[in-house]
């Protein structure tokens, strides 16, 4: 681990202020992928800001109906939690497919969005990757892809967004509520908070410098049966190949978001309007213009098949 | 640094960059927690943190200023055990023995988490109080590795143990 110099932040806005003030900084919550990876040398921040003192870690109602998630929520209390239970319940479902215990009463709502790809060229230091070395090539394209992503690539980029989670957040339309050091708040939809690689796959979200996430905020229950079914290599404790997030009505429409296919969540609302007539020709339309590659042409097919595995389930 | 290790303060002088796994085995000589991956998929360094399991080569030792850490020693001693240790002896929860710490820590601490309500992946209805079955505790156990495939034996003691506290 390169060495570093760390602060425990007090307010929002003064962590947010320590980050502007200082171009090396990166915020630490729960650790787990930051640590990991700093080890590596992958993440070589001179400066940590310690934001785990902030409080954040509260679940409120919302005026509107929904829940205000604080950041710093674990995502063990946010899968825990009897509200996210009974009405997110696909939310529940994600979390605790994702990870161990022990990762999951450390990592953070804010966190576990932020979290990076873990494709193999990216972790492997010796090889080239547009993400981790900006402009020095992709390793992945013509390289081992059985786990990368199939839709939304680029020629710079072929990673995969690692997360369940955010999965779960982007069929429930999620909003992401920021901060800057000036106080100035945003809220990012879901939707537009992770980016696809295009030629600049070393930024994967909407964050500007500074910016401090505050909390993941819910609108009103979806309603329906709710579903995350993810397939893996083996039953516990690994990312998906493929991951299905449903909400299901009654009258068979609903909202589908994938995980294991893409740079970010992967949801198609416009295809959406052919759930009721299964899951062949719903699947076709969200994954239109899908480029796999040899080896994970099989997630066309697996995401498929998992979509109807739900919706046979939803049927009852 | 001051540390609350096992109901005591220790005090240890250190990097920022120190784990809380490495100030425990290479500055407070405590080595019964284990360093397996160093890249929390093991789990042989797992710790409880002011009662929760988490992976100790995956957090800072700077980061627990006033956290209550609880390591293996901390539990149960060779002239004491705690129950779980006494339960792992008992059904011969391992081989090699590598493992068997974090394995500990973390089933004392994952049957607090089925007590406390905290659902799993593998539990069926959401809304009910988890079930504590087999296939429960080999699901919420996923994070500890075993290199030595002792997982039908660690079931089986964590069991005796959790149906005794019930």
């Amino acid at each position: 681990m390169r060495p570093f110099t760390y602060e425990r932040a007090r307010t929002p806005a003064e962590a947010a202020a320590a980050a502007s003030r200082n171009p090396g900084a990166k915020f630490i919550a729960g650790g787990t992928n930051l640590l990991d990876l700093m080890k590596l040398q992958i993440e070589v921040p001179s400066h940590l800001i310690d934001v785990n003192g902030l409080g954040l870690d509260r679940i409120e109602a919302t005026p509107e109906g929904g829940l205000r998630i604080g950041a710093l929520v674990r995502n063990t209390d946010l899968a825990a939690d009897e509200r996210v239970r009974r009405d997110y319940a696909v939310l529940s479902r994600a979390l605790l497919a994702g990870a161990s215990g022990q990762l999951r009463n450390k990592a953070t709502t804010a966190g576990n969005l932020l979290q990076r790809t873990r494709c193999p060229y990216f972790y492997d230091t010796a090889q080239p990757c547009n993400k981790r070395q900006p402009g020095s090539g992709c390793s992945a394209i013509g390289g081992v892809t059985r786990g990368l992503a199939v839709i939304g690539t680029s020629e710079a980029c072929i990673a995969t967004h690692p997360s369940d989670m955010a999965v779960a957040m982007r069929a429930l339309d999620a909003t992401v509520e920021t901060v800057k050091a000036d106080g100035t708040m945003r809220q990012i939809p879901i939707a537009e908070f992770h980016r696809l690689p295009g030629d600049t796959p070393h930024i994967e979200t909407a964050l500007e410098r500074g910016d401090f996430i505050t909390a993941v905020i819910l609108p009103p229950p979806a309603g329906g049966r709710q579903f995350y079914r993810k397939v893996r290599d083996r039953a516990s404790y690994a990312f998906a190949l493929v991951s299905v997030a449903a909400v299901v009505q009654r009258d068979g429409t609903g909202r589908v978001a994938l995980g294991g296919v893409a740079h970010k969540p992967w949801r198609v609302e416009a295809a959406e309007a052919e759930l009721p007539r299964g899951a062949k020709p719903a699947m076709a339309a969200i994954l239109d213009g899908a480029k796999p590659t040899h080896e994970n042409a099989f997630k066309v097919p697996l995401a498929e098949r998992t979509l109807a595995s739900v919706l046979a389930e939803a049927r009852g | 640094m001051s540390l609350r290790i096992n109901g005591q303060a220790r005090a240890a002088e250190i990097d920022t960059r120190t784990t809380l796994l490495d100030t425990l085995r290479e500055h407070l000589k405590l080595t019964g927690s284990k360093k397996g991956c160093d890249h929390g998929q093991c789990g042989a360094c797992t710790v409880m943190v002011n009662g929760r399991r988490v992976y100790s080569c995956l957090t800072l030792a700077i980061m627990h200023e006033g956290d209550e850490i609880t390591t293996i020693e901390g539990l149960g001693q060779p002239e004491n055990l705690h129950p779980m240790q006494a339960a792992f002896v008992k059904h011969d929860g391992y081989q090699c023995g590598y493992c068997t710490p974090g394995q500990i820590c973390s089933s004392v601490a994952m049957l607090e988490e089925i007590k406390a309500g905290v659902p799993s992946h593998a539990t069926s209805d959401l809304t009910a109080a988890p079930r504590l079955t087999a296939d429960e505790i080999r699901e919420r156990m996923s994070g500890n590795i075993c290199r030595c495939g002792a997982y039908s034996n660690i079931v089986d003691a964590i069991t005796e143990v959790a149906e005794k506290q019930a």
